[in-house]
C-alpha cells in the first residue's frame, strides 16, 4: 500500500452521524450508466450509422456485401485507419496534426527511392519510412512542446515543408520501376487476409492497449485534459508531448509506406487532403478537439464509415464530388455532437 | 516553544520573495513561515498575491528574487516535483485536476502504481490497485463520491474540490497547502474539509490555508499571516485576534510584525 493515510480520528464522522446519507445503489447505478454513456455515445452513434449504411448498401448494390469488396474496403481503409490512429493520439493531447498527408507522401517516396536506388528490401524500406515519419514527428513535437507553437501552426508549417521536400527529392516525378515485392504491404496477403488489414489490426490493438493500460497512455489523456494540472502533478510534459508526436509521426510513416506499396510507386502528390479524412475519422469516433477524449475503437469505426461512404458512392455511381460533400456533412454532425455533449457536461459541473 | 533560539526552524519559509509578471509585481518581498504541526491561515484582499506566493512555495512558478527554506535550509524548487519530494502538497485555487480522468487516476496522477514483473517493465498500470487504494483513502477521509472510476468532469463542484483536497492530504508528509479549499463548498462539505485539516494537523503535518472566511480562519488556524499588495503586513496569533483586527490588517489600517517568540 503505497499511499500513506492519516490516522483515524476519534471525532465522529459526519456521515456516520447521519448528517448526509450515503449514496444509494440507484445513484451509483445512475452514475455508472452516465459515465459509460458519455464515453461510448459517439462510438455508438458512429457504429449505428455504419451498420445502417452497410445494410442499406447491401440492398442497393449486390456487389457490396462480397468478401472481395469487403477486403477491398479493408485495404482502402488501412492507410486512413493507421494514420487516424496517429491523429487520435495527437487530438487527445488537445493537438492536431495537419502534416500527416505531406509526411505520409515523404515517407512513401523515400521508401520507394531506397528500394529503387539503394536496393533496400521492402522491410528495410519500411523501417526507413517509419524513421522519416518519426523524424517529422520529432520536429512537430519540438515545435509544439519545446517552442510552444500552437499545434495547428506547427503542423501547418510541417505540412508545407514536408510537401516541398517531397517535390525537391523527386523532382515532382513519381518513383516507379519498383520490384513486385514492393507491393507486399499494400497488396500482399497473409493466410488469405490482406497484409494491410493485418498491419492495421496490429497498430490499432497496440495503440488502444497503450492508451488505456499504460502510464504513457494515461499521461496522454492527462495532458490533453489539463496541461497545467499534468505539469503540476510532476508529469514531464515536454518529453511526453514530444513523444506523442514522434509516435504519431512513425505511424504516419508506416501508413505512407503502405499507401506507396498499394500503388507500387512513390507519388509526390499522395495524401493531399488526407488530414481531413483522418481528423474526420477521429472526430466521428468520439475524439474531442478540446482534448482529453478519444478512443481507438471509435476512430476505427470513423475510418470505416468514411471508407464505406466512399466505396458505396462508387458502387452506386455517385459522383466523387458528392462524396466530399457527404464527408463534410458527417464532420459537421460529429463535431456538433461533440460540442453539444461537452456543453451538457459543463452545464452540469 | 518559548524562545526563538530554542524553537525549531519553520518547516517551510519564504523570505523576501519577489515575483513579476511583466510589469505587474505580484510579490514585492513577501515573507511567510509555517512551523511543524501548525495551521497557518494566509489572508489578504483579492489580488494581494496569496495564490502567487503559494505557487512559488509549491514549485509551480519560479520566483525572481528571495529564497525558500525547508527546515531552515535554502531550497531551490524548480518544479512541483521538488516541492513534493520535500513533502509539500498543494491544492491550487484552480484545483489542477484532469477532468477527463477518473477520480482514482487523479489521486495517483504522476505517482501511478505500476504492474509488477513484465507488465511494469512495459509501463503498464496496476489500475486495480489504484482503484482500491483510492477508494480506501477517500473512505478514510470521509470523501463521498459515487465511484472512483467516475471522471472528475461528472462530479459536482464540491466533490471535485474534496477530491483535490484528499489528493494533497493523502500524499503530504510535512506541509499541506490549501488555496481556498472550501470556496465552492456547502456547510457540510466545508466542515468535512476542515475536519481533514484537523486530522492532518493531528498527524503532525503543517497546514497553510488561504481563505476569505474570517470566522473560519479564527476557528481553525493557530496563526494568521496577512498579505497586502504583495507583502506580508501583519501576523497574529489566532487566539488573540478578532475579525476586526484581520480586516484592519487586510485594508492596511493595521500593520503589525511581532517577534516570532510572541507568536508561538
Ligand atoms: N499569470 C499571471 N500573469 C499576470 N499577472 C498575474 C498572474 N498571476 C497573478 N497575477 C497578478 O498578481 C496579483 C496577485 O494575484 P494572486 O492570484 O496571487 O492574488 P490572490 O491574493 O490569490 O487573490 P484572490 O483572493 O482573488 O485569489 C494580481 O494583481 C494578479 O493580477
Ligand atoms: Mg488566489
Amino acid at each position: 500500500m503505497p499511499m500513506r493515510r492519516p490516522p483515524r480520528s476519534d471525532r465522529p464522522d459526519t456521515a456516520a452521524t447521519g448528517i448526509e446519507p450515503a449514496l444509494g445503489t440507484r445513484d451509483r447505478l445512475h452514475a455508472r450508466l452516465q459515465e459509460h454513456l458519455a464515453s461510448a455515445v459517439s462510438e455508438f452513434t458512429a457504429a449505428t450509422a455504419l451498420v445502417v449504411l452497410v445494410i442499406a448498401l447491401s440492398f442497393a448494390s449486390p456487389n457490396f456485401l462480397t468478401a472481395d469488396n469487403l477486403f477491398n474496403i479493408g485495404s482502402q481503409t488501412a492507410v486512413i485507419a493507421i494514420i487516424a490512429v496517429a491523429q487520435t493520439m495527437v487530438i487527445i493531447t488537445k493537438g492536431i496534426d495537419l502534416s500527416v498527408g505531406s509526411v505520409a507522401a515523404l515517407a512513401g517516396v523515400v521508401g520507394a527511392i531506397v528500394v529503387r536506388d539503394l536496393g533496400f528490401s521492402v522491410w528495410e524500406a519500411t523501417v526507413v519510412a517509419i524513421a522519416v515519419g518519426a523524424a517529422a514527428g520529432l520536429a512537430n513535437g519540438l515545435l509544439v512542446a519545446g517552442a510552444r507553437l500552437p499545434p495547428f501552426i506547427a503542423t501547418l508549417g510541417m505540412m508545407s515543408a514536408g510537401r516541398g521536400l517531397v517535390f525537391i527529392i523527386t523532382g515532382a516525378v513519381g518513383v516507379y520501376s519498383l520490384p513486385e515485392s514492393f507491393q507486399l504491404l499494400g497488396n500482399g496477403q497473409i493466410a488469405g487476409i490482406p497484409f494491410a488489414i493485418v498491419i492495421t489490426a496490429i497498430v490499432a490493438v497496440s495503440a488502444a492497449f497503450m492508451l488505456s493500460q499504460s502510464r504513457f497512455g494515461q499521461y496522454v489523456y492527462a495532458m490533453g485534459s489539463n496541461m497545467e494540472a499534468a505539469r503540476r502533478s510532476g508529469i514531464a510534459v515536454r518529453r511526453n508531448l514530444t513523444a506523442v508526436y514522434v509516435l504519431a509521426g512513425a505511424l504516419v510513416g508506416l501508413g505512407g509506406m503502405v499507401a506507396a506499396s498499394r500503388v507500387n510507386s512513390g507519388q509526390p502528390n499522395y495524401g493531399i487532403g488526407l488530414e481531413l479524412d483522418v481528423i474526420a475519422a477521429a472526430v466521428i469516433g468520439g475524439a474531442s478537439l478540446f482534448g482529453g477524449q478519444g478512443r481507438i475503437a471509435g476512430t476505427l469505426i470513423g475510418a470505416f464509415l468514411i471508407a464505406v461512404v466512399r466505396n458505396g458512392s462508387v458502387l452506386l455511381g455517385i459522383n466523387i464530388h458528392y462524396q466530399q460533400v457527404i464527408v463534410g456533412l458527417i464532420i459537421w454532425a460529429a463535431v456538433y455532437f461533440d460540442q453539444y455533449r461537452r456543453r451538457r457536461l459543463e452545464a452540469r459541473g | 516553544m518559548s524562545t526563538v533560539e530554542g524553537a525549531d526552524p519553520p518547516v517551510l519559509e519564504a523570505r523576501g520573495i519577489v515575483k513579476r509578471f511583466g510589469h505587474v509585481e505580484a510579490l514585492r518581498g513577501a515573507d511567510f513561515a509555517v512551523h511543524r504541526g501548525e495551521v497557518v491561515a494566509l489572508i489578504g484582499d483579492n489580488g494581494a498575491g496569496k495564490s502567487t506566493l503559494i505557487k512559488v512555495l509549491s514549485g509551480a512558478q519560479p520566483h525572481d528574487e528571495g529564497e525558500i527554506l525547508i527546515g531552515g535550509r535554502p531550497e531551490r524548487f524548480s518544479s512541483p516535483v521538488d516541492a513534493r519530494r520535500a513533502g509539500v502538497e498543494t491544492v491550487y485555487q484552480d484545483l489542477a485536476v484532469a477532468d477527463d480522468l477518473s477520480v482514482a487516476a487523479n489521486l495517483y496522477l504522476g505517482r501511478e502504481i505500476m504492474l509488477g514483473g513484465l507488465g511494469g517493465l512495459l509501463g503498464l498500470l496496476d489500475k486495480r490497485a489504484m482503484r482500491r487504494g483510492a477508494a480506501e483513502a477517500l473512505e478514510q477521509l470521509g470523501v463521498r463520491i459515487p465511484r472512483v472510476t467516475t471522471p472528475i468532469a461528472m462530479l459536482s463542484g464540491g466533490q471535485r474540490q474534496s477530491v483535490a483536497v484528499a489528493r494533497a492530504v493523502i500524499w503530504a508528509t510535512s506541509v499541506v497547502i490549501l488555496d481556498e479549499p472550501t470556496a465552492a463548498l456547502g456547510v457540510v462539505q466545508t466542515q468535512r474539509v476542515l475536519e481533514v485539516v484537523d486530522r492532518a494537523r493531528d498527524a503532525g503535518m503543517s497546514v497553510v490555508l488561504v481563505s476569505h472566511n474570517m470566522p473560519q480562519v479564527l476557528e481553525i488556524a493557530d496563526r494568521v499571516e496577512v498579505m497586502r499588495l504583495g507583502r506580508r503586513t501583519a501576523r497574529f496569533r489566532a487566539a488573540d485576534a478578532t475579525t476586526d483586527d484581520l480586516v484592519a490588517a487586510m485594508t492596511g489600517a493595521l500593520v503589525t510584525e511581532p517577534e516570532d517568540a510572541d507568536l508561538r
